[in-house]
């Protein structure tokens, strides 16, 4: 008889949590994400599939039933589905030319909350996370210290940080000191 | 830190997301197989490397990841106007080339204290 081997999944910095002082740090859980390419043209139906409005604005993001779209560039979005859902074969129905890849696990993410949480992150992240220039809902790719990073302003005194998962020790760490710091 | 403003992303934005990418306008021969060598080093090698308003291609890339073209005075370190790809080049004198606070900064020491010159016409100039 065959051997059954099962993989057990290791999600990186599983369940590490910080709190500080008015700031506090927590890896989330796994998500399925997807890094979708598309030209205008195909932007209403792949909003169709995904059952969301893919934001046009720079900087912009929309958040439905548990799946948010982040503008990163002109054809560019990044898409984060914490309910369960696949969004990349949401994507396969549609016929006009565009790129969706899978990048679920590429990533890893942590919450920024708290009232000092928008220092916490510009300790070393030179954009501008003001209410004003970075309101609730406002996504961004950038660069905190040394690698870069996606936010996206989920409340006044919350974050996501999306890193890639080889850089994860590093945003943890720096975040950990800043944190420690702001 | 400079702020430069993207053509995409429709702000100013922290020079730290950008990177540099040569000079701009420099159109890829057609046909490149049937060139002569010295025409593919002025291609491919020779740059204009100007003291004061160049054209450049600059990538905002670890933002939207966009190429796009900016006028810079390499005296003054000012961006004079940032643009999208393939836009045409814009004129050259119709650009201020004033320096900014940074040109006053570069002066040598004697002349820090100095009052900045009137504003002029920059046309004729670049
Ligand atoms: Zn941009």
């Amino acid at each position: 008889m065959a051997k059954i081997a099962t993989a057990v999944r290791n999600p990186a910095h599983s369940g590490k949590s910080v709190g500080g002082q008015g700031v506090a740090l927590k890896v989330l859980e796994p998500a399925s994400r997807l890094s979708l390419r598309a030209r205008p043209d195909a932007v209403a139906a792949l909003s169709k599939a995904l059952g969301l409005t893919l934001p046009q604005k720079p900087k912009s993001s929309a958040a439905k039933a548990g799946r948010t779209a982040l503008w990163l560039g002109p054809d560019e979005w990044l898409v984060i589905d914490e309910a369960g859902g696949d969004p990349v074969a949401d994507c396969a129905s549609v016929k006009g030319l565009h790129s969706a890849v899978d990048v679920s696990h590429r990533n890893v993410a942590i919450a920024v909350t708290g009232a000092h949480a928008a220092a916490t992150i510009s300790s070393g992240c030179p954009q501008d996370l003001s209410l004003t220039a970075f309101p609730v809902s406002a996504a961004s790719r950038t660069i905190l210290g040394k690698v870069e990073i996606v936010i996206l302003r989920t409340g006044e005194d919350t974050f996501r940080v999306e890193c890639w998962r080889s850089f994860s020790d590093y945003v943890w760490g720096f975040l950990s000191e800043a944190a420690r710091d702001s | 830190m400079l702020l430069i403003r993207c053509p995409y992303c429709e702000e100013e934005r922290p020079e730290l997301e950008f990177r540099n990418a040569g000079e701009a306008h420099i159109a890829r021969p057609t046909d490149i197989a049937s060139i002569s060598d010295e025409d593919f080093e002025k291609f491919f090698f020779i740059r204009s490397n100007p003291k004061g308003l160049v054209f450049e291609r600059w990538r905002h890339v670890h933002g939207c990841a966009r190429f796009f073209n900016a006028a810079r005075d390499t005296v003054s370190d000012k961006f004079l106007l940032t643009y999208k790809a393939g836009e045409p080049k814009p004129d050259a004198s119709t650009l201020h080339a004033e320096g900014g606070p940074a040109a006053w900064a570069n002066r040598p020491p004697d002349q820090l204290n100095e009052k900045p010159k009137a504003k002029r016409s920059t046309k004729g100039e670049a």
